[in-house]
């Protein structure tokens, strides 16, 4: 099970530049909340596209049940 | 991933997206559903009074995995307006917060000053049997 500290390095690596704030109670269910400068322009939904493409096929709603996203262009 | 010339599930999710000016893809039903992300997406639904029509993927594993690859999505729920993918929970919440739903949906500009309701209010449409139409 990842913790949120992998699930954090994850996304800040697979988006450079970016920073997330990611939480978990449990290391299942994982809140994140991303700020990339990428994301301007980008509508909310190619915004999150951009984070779940960093996960493998079938690890989110897998290993990460659940990835609550927020994400924000800065 | 191949072109897969004949695809009968591929071709039924395109034409209900296609067909459905507000389709949600959900775990479950908006009566029942079955995970508290599809309850919260049929939540803000509800809230904008918008009527949907819903498809349970948990009525077989090849509708999520048909839609997440027609759709690139990799999670449910999936809300789709007139054909186009809105978000999952988490943009159509925010989109609720700010107004934004009710202006995509069409719908009066009065949600987003009350808070989401617990459940989604009955009313909406049955839910389509894509499975049925499984071979």
């Amino acid at each position: 099970m990842p913790t949120a500290a992998e699930v954090k390095a994850r996304i800040e690596s697979g988006i450079p530049g970016s920073e997330a704030d990611v939480t978990s109670d449990d290391n299942v269910h994982f809140n994140a909340r991303v700020a990339a400068a990428e994301f301007a322009g980008l509508s909310l939904v190619e915004q999150h596209r951009l984070v779940y493409a960093i996960f493998d096929e079938g690890e989110l709603g897998g290993s990460i049940h659940a990835l609550a996203l927020t994400t924000e262009p800065r | 991933m191949t072109d897969q010339p004949e695809n009968p599930l591929r071709d039924a999710l395109a034409d209900a997206i296609a067909s459905n000016e507000v389709i949600l893809f959900m775990k479950g039903t908006p009566e029942q559903p079955m995970c508290g992300f599809s309850a919260r997406t049929c939540a803000a639904l509800a809230a904008t009074e918008t009527e949907f029509a819903a498809v349970d993927v948990l009525a077989d594993p090849r509708i999520r995995q048909e839609l997440s690859s027609l759709s690139n999505w990799p999670t449910i729920p999936q809300l789709f307006v007139r054909g186009e993918l809105v978000g999952g929970a988490d943009i159509v919440g925010q989109m609720y917060e700010s107004g934004e739903l009710a202006a995509v949906l069409g719908a009066p500009a009065t949600a987003g000053i009350d808070p989401l309701p617990e459940t989604a209010e009955p009313g909406s449409a049955p839910p389509l049997q894509i499975e049925n139409r499984l071979s």
